[in-house]
């Protein structure tokens, strides 16, 4: 994507034949028509003249208190994913970053096994909540766009500009239905966490949960986090409340995703059955474990 | 949910804001600083909904600071005023209003001190004391009684201190700390945060 734009890659996809534009094609085919090999050529979008992208915002997308009567909006053929468990937070060793990885649709499970949580470079991770689509399509835009600025300036984007970034670039879509909140979990000399949502809010902080399950986190992660806590404790914290908070929001669930993020970049740890969770903390609590089930403690 | 307040005194005007940045029932933040620093003696505090109020806060604080470089000279806390105000009128029928409550606050060489409310329906009103949020309910009367032109800037910091307690007294949420700068001639200076213990 970043390399086609680069090099003024004139692809038309298959599809381009339909009536319809996907978000997607129209902001690559805006930028592969005027970008013409002018390296600081940035082009200003009328409605947001501090946004350097011009989207088309389809006409199908309308604020709900705009009276447009002949808007025709699509009808969903099944209710969007939003729940989930997400979060992050600083501590001496880095940050951490910790999610679920069921994909709810109402309430139907629609995948267990989803990757809530994307690098977008080496010192800088992204944990996404709200709808799953969104989020991805958002993910890749924004991996584009750091690419690109990377390319262009000859140096990494700051977190904090690339907070600023997804939040100009999420603007236009306020009040329609695109619903991604996202934490972007990095090294940096400054801000480290930074929380952006699609309403707008754009957070800097050194904790944040986010999901339907968020609160059930807070409540673990307040009473215990610590800046001093060494690596394995946070870990084991940050998994600890991603398993409360799947024990009790029937939305999340399923397995633990686990990033470390240091100066010397992101680290995946490898993902785990928020199962084995359970039955260490029932061991704990010495209760008795049916004899089927019985997994030897670690 | 959120709350700003601001007083004017013969030479000065305070202004406090609450720390807290909610999303639906939880708090996200609990240090968040909701004034935005225009010019050297111009603040704009702002609440509302969540992108908007950082949106145009930080759209009027460039232009603001744009005019002074295109210009050579600052924007009195009333054209600023104005300009906020013409700004939030001209997108209030657009496709994509701005739902901002905000409170300007400066010192002007010439005018002196001077405090201006804005709603987001783009209403202005130069005030001797002024609130927005449901915290404005419980404190307005407060102001009401005890303010008068002349006081001094330690009556002016009791008179926040009395309407902060009367919110921990009152108010359903807890607002339990909030930011407190004062502007006079010598430009806007940080003052120590107003934290009120638990009921």
């Amino acid at each position: 994507m970043a390399l086609e734009d680069i090099c003024n890659f004139n692809c038309k996809p298959m599809h381009k034949s339909l009536t319809f534009h996907t978000l997607e094609d129209t902001s690559s085919s805006v930028f592969t028509d005027s970008f013409d090999l002018k390296w600081r050529a940035e082009l200003t979008s009328k409605k947001t003249s501090e946004v350097p992208l011009e989207f088309h915002v389809p006409c199908l997308f309308r604020r709900p208190s705009s009276q447009a009567s002949q808007s025709v909006s699509v009808r969903r053929p099944f209710p969007l994913s939003h729940g989930t468990t997400t979060l992050g937070f600083i501590f001496q060793g880095g940050v951490i970053a910790a999610a679920d990885t069921r994909a709810s649709a109402g309430g139907l499970v629609a995948c267990p096994a989803v990757h809530k949580i994307t690098p977008i470079h080496s010192h800088l991770v992204v944990t996404s909540s709200g709808s799953g689509a969104d989020c991805m399509l958002w993910e890749r835009i924004l991996i584009r766009e750091i690419r690109l600025y990377q390319l262009r300036h000859k140096r990494r984007l700051s977190i904090r500009g690339t907070a600023k970034l997804l939040s100009f670039m999420l603007h236009p879509f306020k009040g329609t239905d695109v619903c991604v909140a996202l934490t972007l979990c990095g090294w940096d000399k400054d801000d480290s966490l930074i929380y952006v949502c699609s309403d707008g809010a754009r957070l800097q902080g050194d904790i944040f949960s986010v999901g339907s399950g968020s609160p059930y986190a807070y409540g673990v992660l307040d009473g215990s986090l610590r800046w001093s806590l060494s690596k394995e404790e946070a870990i084991s914290l940050a998994r600890e409340a991603v398993f409360r908070a799947t024990h009790r929001d029937a939305y999340s669930g399923n397995n633990v995703d686990l990033f470390h993020v240091t100066a010397e970049g992101w680290k995946q740890r490898q993902r785990e059955d928020l199962k084995e969770e359970y039955y260490r903390d029932m061991e704990k609590k010495g209760k008795k474990i049916d004899l089927k089930m019985q997994k030897l403690p670690k | 949910m959120e709350y700003l307040i601001g007083i004017q005194g013969p030479d000065y005007v305070l202004v406090a804001a609450d720390n807290v940045a909610a999303s639906s029932i939880i708090q996200m933040k609990h240090d968040y600083d909701k004034m935005f620093k225009l010019s050297e003696k111009i603040l704009l505090l702002c609440v509302g909904e969540a992108g908007d109020t950082v949106q145009f806060a930080e759209y009027i604080q460039k232009n603001v600071q744009l005019y002074k470089m295109r210009n050579g000279y600052e924007l009195s806390p009333a054209a600023a005023a104005n300009f906020t105000r013409k700004n939030l009128a001209d997108y209030l029928r657009s496709r994509t209003p701005y739902h901002v409550n905000l409170l300007l606050a400066g010192y002007d060489d010439a005018d002196g001190p001077g405090l201006f409310y804005m709603d987001y329906l783009s209403s202005l009103a130069k005030a001797p004391f002024a609130a927005h949020g449901y915290g404005a309910f419980l404190t307005l009367s407060i102001l009401d009684r005890y303010y008068k032109p002349d006081l001094t800037r330690e009556e002016a910091v009791d008179l926040l201190r009395k309407c902060v307690e009367e919110l921990n007294k009152r108010f359903i949420l807890n607002l339990h700390s909030f930011n407190v700068r004062l502007i006079d001639k010598d430009g806007i200076h940080d003052m120590e945060k107003l934290t009120v213990g638990a009921k």
